[in-house]
């Protein structure tokens, strides 16, 4: 069986006699691979969507079916060990008794695939915590923990790693600190992911498609630029659709008060607003601050301008509108255009198009 | 300061006693007080109030109730009579169930709180790792909850050190059987021999106050436990 293969679908409910007013109710079935975010507000039942997943949960019916296997059938359940995945929880959740390396071969020794000592030095130098191993939870950042912690759900070898909002239980800039970790791990590592967060930062920058959970039930599902359209309404965000972006200052021109930026493929003239040489800033686009043309603009009085190809496209937040996903560098973009825009253009994925954006907030 | 014979001897019973009052206690009292720091049952409330009675009661009571229940005519006498036991009153053995009963809250208590406060989470962190239930309570349980253990051991071992009551109801004054130091010492004073009675008591004076100034070493300064770990994780 490939990977393009494994497919997770459940369908289950579960109640609790001691919270009548909460039933979770959930079917659906999810290609296996990519990053699906589980997004709703708070009490919908995400966590417990994913508690359910990982076998945490008792008092659950139904099925659900992992790559083949019948985690549950019924009442039948297999037990959480013996479910091949990893689960990164809310808070970093680190055993304090053991130290960084204790933790991480915890989970390393008991899996059934034995990750090889080039895989576990690959998953530490992503996460970036080689320098870590002989201290103790205690002797950590925040975010380091969560880092660590991310390291041994991964070094067991998951068919399936499930991450509760990971990076809720952290501030502004530890936030900033894991996220780039969290996008590498995505591309890095082939794992199939299940996103719980209710942040639309995380969920432009990480997923690939989303459920939207309301009262326990699946009330959306799809792709991300197909949900562009509810996604903002569901998401506790008081920003519009955007693009979130990691840049690092790499040229000041003083008599302009400007700072060039790099992004992880393409550059960005922003305002100096006192920033140093070398100094990292995350960006966040709107995709109604980004415009397409099919030639490079000439004469404009936007600074920015970057070759990009299309990836996809979806509905946006009016009938007239349409969110395009764009590729520039590495970087994914939002860009929102009309319907006729949208035909006159001939957008289409693949089509190379130039993107000019006409401004850009500083998120920290 | 010079100890007879026999004050060695009720000496030796005596750490004989708590030693295995303590083991017996610390494998019985695990499951119970796990059950008790995880159970949502309604027998949760009536089972912790008779694992404390001991805390509140005189042990004269606890002894009393004992010595008719293991007599010829109780429920238990009658049980160990059947089974060709005899009847465990004035023995030995009758002495180790009976310091259970009484030391038990000592044990129970420190286990269940250390158990309460590591919460679900680092077991459902175990079960996402592969481990499971049995591996789980090695490998997570037991050495978060290390100080509750060690602390219900020390406290479950003093505590049986120094009954008195109970033991006299119980075990009466069998030398070498079961008359520990409490009885001995009572007895050195009926006889008014002082400076026997001062020799055992200030021996348990000092051996009381060592237990306890190790237990607060253990438990007050968690920078030993940890720094204790840290070296063995190092040569592991």
């Amino acid at each position: 069986m490939t990977v393009t293969d494994l497919l997770l679908d459940i369908r289950f409910s579960i109640s609790q006699p001691s919270n009548a007013a909460f039933a979770l109710a959930v079917k659906c079935s999810l290609p296996a691979k990519g990053v699906t975010a589980i997004i709703g507000h708070s009490g919908s039942g995400k966590t417990s969507l994913l508690r359910c997943i990982a076998g945490l949960e008792t008092k659950v019916t139904g099925s659900i079916q992992f790559a083949g296997q019948a985690w549950l059938n019924g009442t039948h359940s297999v037990p959480t060990h013996k479910r091949n995945i990893g689960y990164v929880f809310q808070e970093p959740s680190l055993f304090e008794h053991l130290t960084v390396k204790g933790n991480l071969e915890y989970g390393r020794k008991r899996s059934l695939l034995k990750s090889t000592s080039g895989q576990f030095s690959k998953v530490l130098s992503v996460l970036g915590i080689e320098h870590k191993l002989q201290q103790l939870p205690s002797e950590l950042s925040g975010g380091e923990r969560q880092r660590v912690a991310i390291a041994r759900a991964l070094l067991t070898q998951p068919q399936l790693l499930l991450m509760d909002e990971p990076l809720s239980s952290l501030d502004g800039p530890r936030k900033q600190e894991i996220l780039p970790y969290l996008e590498s791990l995505a591309s890095e590592f082939s794992i199939p992911i299940l996103y719980v967060t209710h942040s639309v930062d995380e969920v432009v920058s990480l997923a690939d498609r989303a459920i939207v959970l309301e009262q326990g039930e699946i009330t959306a599902q799809g792709s991300l630029s197909e949900l562009s359209s509810t996604l903002d309404s569901k998401l506790v965000s008081t920003h519009g659709m955007g693009s979130i972006l990691t840049a690092k200052v790499i040229e000041k021109q003083t008599n302009y008060h400007l700072v060039k930026v790099q992004c992880n493929g393409c550059f960005l003239w922003i305002t100096d607003l006192g920033y140093e040489l070398g100094q990292f800033l995350t960006l966040r686009v709107l995709a109604s601050d980004v415009s397409l043309s099919d030639v490079k603009p000439q004469g404009s009085s936007m600074l920015n301008h970057m070759p990009v190809e299309v990836i996809d496209f979806g509905s946006g937040s009016h009938p007239a509108l349409r969110l395009v996903r764009v590729k520039a560098g590495d970087e994914t973009l939002l860009v929102s255009v009309t319907l006729r825009s949208l035909h006159e253009l001939n957008i289409q994925p693949r089509r190379s198009l130039w993107a000019s954006v006409k401004s850009v907030a500083i998120v920290n | 300061m010079t100890l007879s014979e026999s004050d060695l001897q009720t000496l030796l019973l005596t750490l004989k006693l708590a030693t295995t009052v303590t083991l017996l206690l610390l494998i019985v009292c695990t499951p119970l007080s796990w059950w008790l720091a995880k159970t949502t049952s309604r027998l949760k409330g009536p089972v912790s109030a008779i694992v404390a009675l001991p805390l509140v009661l005189p042990p004269t009571v606890l002894g009393f109730y004992l010595l008719v229940a293991m007599g010829p005519n109780g429920i238990i006498g009658e049980v160990t009579t059947q089974l060709g036991l005899g009847t465990l009153p004035f023995t030995y053995s009758g002495l180790v169930i009976a310091s259970m009963l009484y030391s038990l809250p000592f044990v129970v208590q420190p286990i269940q709180n250390a158990i309460e406060s590591i919460g679900e989470r680092p077991i459902e962190v175990a079960a996402t790792l592969g481990a499971g239930p049995i591996d789980r309570f090695f490998s997570v349980v037991l050495p978060l909850a290390k100080p509750g253990f060690i602390t219900a051991a020390v406290l479950g071992f003093a505590h049986t050190v120094g009954e008195f009551g109970i033991v006299l109801m119980i075990g009466g004054n069998i030398p070498g059987e079961t008359k520990v130091v409490s009885v001995q010492i009572y007895d050195h004073v009926e006889a008014l021999d002082y400076a026997n009675a001062h020799s055992l008591s200030l021996l348990m004076l000092v051996f009381s106050f060592v237990v306890l100034l190790g237990l607060y070493g253990v438990t007050g300064n968690r920078n030993t436990t940890r720094l204790f770990n840290r070296a063995k994780q190092d040569r592991g």
